[in-house]
């Protein structure tokens, strides 16, 4: 058994593409993730249309330029021009305010601002619109400071687990499951898938080793990798990314295992239905990876989802591990909040291993 | 006492009769030949002997051991080299030795006693350490050949083990299996080359599933009043 | 092949536009209510209204609130404390909690947006009954509109980038893998003894692909057309002819790939490795506006995302080519510099 594990790191560390896939796409990602990719809106384009140009627009004109969400785009002629704007690409929202604003304010009590925004892209829309309103009537507050409203429900509005409102804690627990899920099992399929297509597959299974022997000594020291890994993004969005890991480390670290378990029993059962080392990466990378990144929750919720596609996820590995991640690191639950998950998870890995025993026997059959 | 027994083998795939009722004996330290055209079944009837697949029906005992039944104690006792060219190429010489050495339980110190043997057998000491992929195709074979016999098992089979190579090379590839034949481990060979097949002591030529003809290569000549084991084979494929 | 070419991009469009949305359509709301009084519940009523909001429990402590967040049944809990009435009649002031789970920052944002506009609403209730049915004005009268998607319709957004994604994967994938396929047979061997020229060579290998790429486009606009009803409100004839360039681009990058390899598996190795980092960066889930500027930089170099941006202004918006001048340029150059690289690379002699 030692000898196979040796063995099997001599084929890794050998194989530049292997190191490359191991250690470059998890910092890779993780990177990319943590600092290039959020779905937050920040610095959107905005052109404004004062017709007035009274002190009160132009205050609220600074309120929205000084909160982070906006910068001034270049000057729209009028409103005629709104949609060569928005065609062009440049602009992502119009504000119009109408004309003699502070005054109408005084005499009538009211004032009409517009808001036009490019919905072609709906949910930066739907972001800019929220916090345009949230900031006027933010200002409103102000403003109305001294006149007394008859009666007023004030919301305090509080936000569990993210204040900051980051993406990051919502990408990282999904990169973490991603990168683990997919090394995982390519690197195993691939490995074994190799052994068959070179036909020392044969020579190990005429040898006195049993195949539960082989297979485990093929996998163990993936295994390892895939924990080494794990720790990697851990420290990676910990120290860099600023991530937390509230509940317990060590409960973090087990179900990390675990799913690393599952990951390779998938891996065992693509390397025994897969022909060659060319079938086995395009199961592992194509028929895994879209689905387990569009179907998991990683980015998209999968509650406003179709049904049957909400069906489909729960087939779904990653979606479960991901929700243990969220539990454990951001909302530092303990054990009883996850054991349906991680169950469902050692349901899995168990089935896969099954059924790769079942393809196996048929094989030497 | 024969070494490898077989009777009656049948292996069927579906309606398919892969091998059909072979009935043969290999004498231990002989090197028997399983000649054969391509389908005719040959390499179903190695993989059975190798505990690779199991039979149909039939009896099958390789080294004292039931295939069907103690393939553990089968596999302990054999050698195996494939047609596919089957040691790790990303792996050095040594390493491949280690590790197949490792895999039969071998000691570290017996893996070296063997290797250093094995290797200056064929002359290839000094390329210990060099990775397998980066050596010519006839020297990989070579080696491929000596991890097989590493453990010292009583039976070796060879699946066409001289495919793509030269005729030097194929000429010193006999020559180990001679010595390796006169340590007293039995070979057991199939080759599409006919003049290897008059190295052999004794060979069976298969055609669609059964045995047509066993003996000694120059019973087979005479039998079919044959210049060669070519001509004979080709006869009895036209047949 | 054929199934490979035609049927999953199908599938992966058809699944695609229908899982990637970020639309909220569940709020799943716990309600507190300490109070118990007409007012709690003229509140809790007005949270009934909309359709997109459940109200998935009512709890009698925060605490039993905070366990449906917890287990992830709830996304926010509305807390409406002790003598709310009673404060609004007295004090005419009273306060509520809203409490979000944040995890999904930008879900968070809009169902916080959506709660408290719901909650200044029911002000505004209280304020007519209260006030005897004169209503008061707000100050700011916002009007909104979105322009090109009204809806909202995320698979409007979302079809044309999945577009970009299909007939990009199809041709990066093939033309990467083709002629490294010829060289592992030993075919190309065959070709280099042979008196064609490198460009024909080129050219020979990447027309079948652009051809294929171009109907696989001219199909899923069919299908996007049909079935998920999205607009194509710009020129067709400026689509194709964008995605023409694009694809030579492209596949120049796939046959680049392939001429620095020796296997299939590295060519899908090093054509997946891109394709995974090309398409995050993209916009193609998330906005490439709010990324720091070195990412933006980055992806000055992503062919993947001009094309989307391009297909998403002329498809949505109507764009014309004068407004997509800037990325379209970039294109061209990209396919020039990647179709010489790879005629370069590509040696008739090595092979």
């Amino acid at each position: 058994m030692r000898g196979f594990i040796i063995k099997e790191f001599y084929h890794i560390f050998r194989d530049i593409r292997s190191m490359v896939v191991l250690f470059g796409m998890p910092v890779i990602q993780v990177l990319l993730f943590g600092f290039a990719l959020s779905t937050e809106v920040k610095n959107a384009p905005v052109a404004i249309i004062d017709h007035s140009n009274d002190q009160v627009t132009r205050a609220i004109t600074s309120k929205l330029l000084s909160s982070g969400f906006f910068i001034l785009a270049d000057q729209v002629p009028g409103e005629d021009h709104i949609e060569e704007v928005f065609r062009h690409g440049k602009v992502k929202e119009v504000i119009i305010f109408e004309s003699d604003f502070a005054t109408k304010l005084e005499k009538d009590r009211q004032a009409g601002i517009q808001v036009i925004a490019d919905a072609s892209d709906p949910n930066t829309a739907n972001l800019l619109v929220s916090y345009t309103s949230a900031i006027v009537s933010d200002y409103q507050q102000e403003y109305l400071k001294g006149m007394s409203l008859p009666v007023t429900v004030k919301t305090e509005t509080q936000m569990m687990y993210n204040p900051a409102l980051k993406s990051i804690f919502m990408f990282v627990p999904g990169v973490i499951t991603i990168l683990l899920m997919l090394i995982t099992a390519m690197m195993t399929s691939i490995s074994i898938a190799k052994e068959n297509e070179m036909g020392t597959m044969e020579i190990l299974l005429v040898s006195p080793m049993r195949p539960i022997q082989i297979i485990a000594g093929k996998v163990l020291p993936y295994v390892l990798l895939a924990f080494v890994n794990a720790l990697i993004i851990l420290l990676l969005s910990y120290f860099v990314l600023g991530m937390p890991v509230k509940g317990n480390l060590l409960l973090l670290l087990a179900e990390s295992l675990l799913f690393i378990v599952m990951a390779l029993s998938l891996g065992i059962f693509i390397s025994t239905v897969s022909k060659s080392q060319q079938m086995a990466m395009m199961l592992s990378m194509f028929a895994l990876m879209l689905p387990t990144i569009l179907l998991s929750g990683f980015i998209f919720p999968i509650e406003n989802m179709p049904l049957p596609l909400q069906v489909i996820s729960n087939l779904m590995p990653p979606r479960w591990f991901i929700i243990i991640v969220k539990s454990i690191m951001i909302k530092g639950l303990g054990f009883h909040y996850i054991w349906k998950e991680t169950l469902i998870i050692a349901g899995m890995a168990l089935f896969f291993i099954a059924l790769s025993i079942k393809k196996f026997k048929v094989r030497l059959g | 006492m024969p070494i490898i027994e077989v009777e009656n083998l049948v292996k069927k795939f579906g309606s398919f009769v892969a091998n059909d009722n072979l009935t043969f004996s290999v004498e231990a330290g002989e090197i028997y030949g399983f000649l054969g055209a391509n389908g005719a079944g040959k390499t179903t009837a190695m993989k059975i002997l190798c505990g690779l697949s199991s039979p149909t029906s039939g009896k099958v005992m390789v080294a004292g051991y039931d295939v069907a039944k103690q393939s553990e104690m089968v596999k302990q006792r054999i050698g195996y080299m494939s047609q596919r060219f089957s040691l790790f190429e990303d792996l050095s010489v040594w390493e491949n030795f280690q590790f197949f050495g490792g895999i039969y339980g071998l000691s570290k110190a017996k893996i070296k006693e063997r290797t250093s043997e094995l290797l200056g057998r064929l002359g290839l000491e000094s390329e210990k350490n060099q990775i397998l992929g980066s050596l010519p195709l006839g020297w990989k074979q070579k080696l491929a050949f000596s991890v097989s016999i590493i453990h010292q098992p009583s039976i070796v089979f060879l699946d066409e083990p001289t495919g793509g190579v030269d005729p030097i090379t194929r000429r010193q590839f006999w020559e180990i299996i001679y010595e390796t034949a006169s340590q007293g481990i039995t070979v057991f060979v199939t080759t599409h080359y006919m003049d290897e097949a008059e190295y052999c002591q004794r060979v069976s030529i298969m055609a669609d599933g059964r045995i047509v003809a066993l003996d000694t290569p120059a019973n087979l000549k005479a039998k079919y009043n044959a210049a060669n084991i070519e001509e004979v084979f080709l006869k009895i494929a036209r047949n | 092949m054929l199934p490979v070419i035609f049927v999953i991009p199908v599938i992966q469009l058809l699944i695609l536009a229908f899982a990637v949305t970020f639309e909220i359509k569940n709020i799943n709301l716990v309600i507190v209510d300490q109070d118990h009084s007409v007012a709690s519940r003229q509140l809790v009523s007005k949270f009934t209204a909309p359709a997109f909001y459940h109200i998935k429990a009512y709890a009698d402590t925060y605490a039993e609130a905070e366990e449906q967040l917890k287990t992830g049944k709830a996304h926010q809990i509305l807390i409406i404390p002790q003598r709310f009435g009673s404060d609004l009649q007295k004090e005419t002031k009273a306060s509520v909690q809203l409490i979000t789970n944040a995890i999904d920052g930008s879900a968070a944002a809009i169902m916080n947006a959506y709660g408290n506009s719901i909650i200044a609403d029911y002000n505004q209730d209280i304020i007519v009954d209260m006030t005897g049915g004169i209503e008061m004005k707000q100050p700011f009268n916002i009007r909104y509109s979105y322009w090109f998607n009204p809806e909202l319709d995320y698979k409007t957004y979302m079809v044309p980038g999945i577009l970009v994604l299909l007939v990009t994967i199809i041709g990066m994938f093939l033309s990467s893998m083709n002629v490294v396929r010829e060289k592992e047979m030993g075919t190309i061997e065959q070709i280099n003894v042979s008196p064609v020229k490198k460009h024909q060579f080129v050219i020979g290998k990447l027309l079948p692909f652009w051809f294929i790429a171009i109907f696989e486009l001219a199909f899923g606009l069919l299908l996007a057309r049909i079935v998920f009803g999205i607009p194509i409100i710009g020129s067709l004839w400026l689509i194709f002819g964008v995605a023409s360039v694009y694809l030579l681009a492209v596949l120049g990058i796939g046959l680049f790939i392939s001429t620095l390899v020796e296997t299939q598996q590295q060519a899908m190795f090093l054509a997946w490795f891109f394709a995974v980092v090309f398409i995050m960066m993209s916009g193609l889930f998330t906005p490439t506006d709010s990324m720091p500027e070195w990412a933006q930089q980055v992806n000055s170099i992503n062919p993947i995302a001009y094309f989307i941006k391009m297909m998403r202004m002329i498809m949505l918006k109507g764009s014309q080519f004068q407004d997509i001048l800037k990325p379209f340029i970039a294109i061209v150059i990209y396919a020039v510099i990647s179709l010489t690289l790879s005629v370069w690379r590509y040696r008739k002699v090595a092979g």
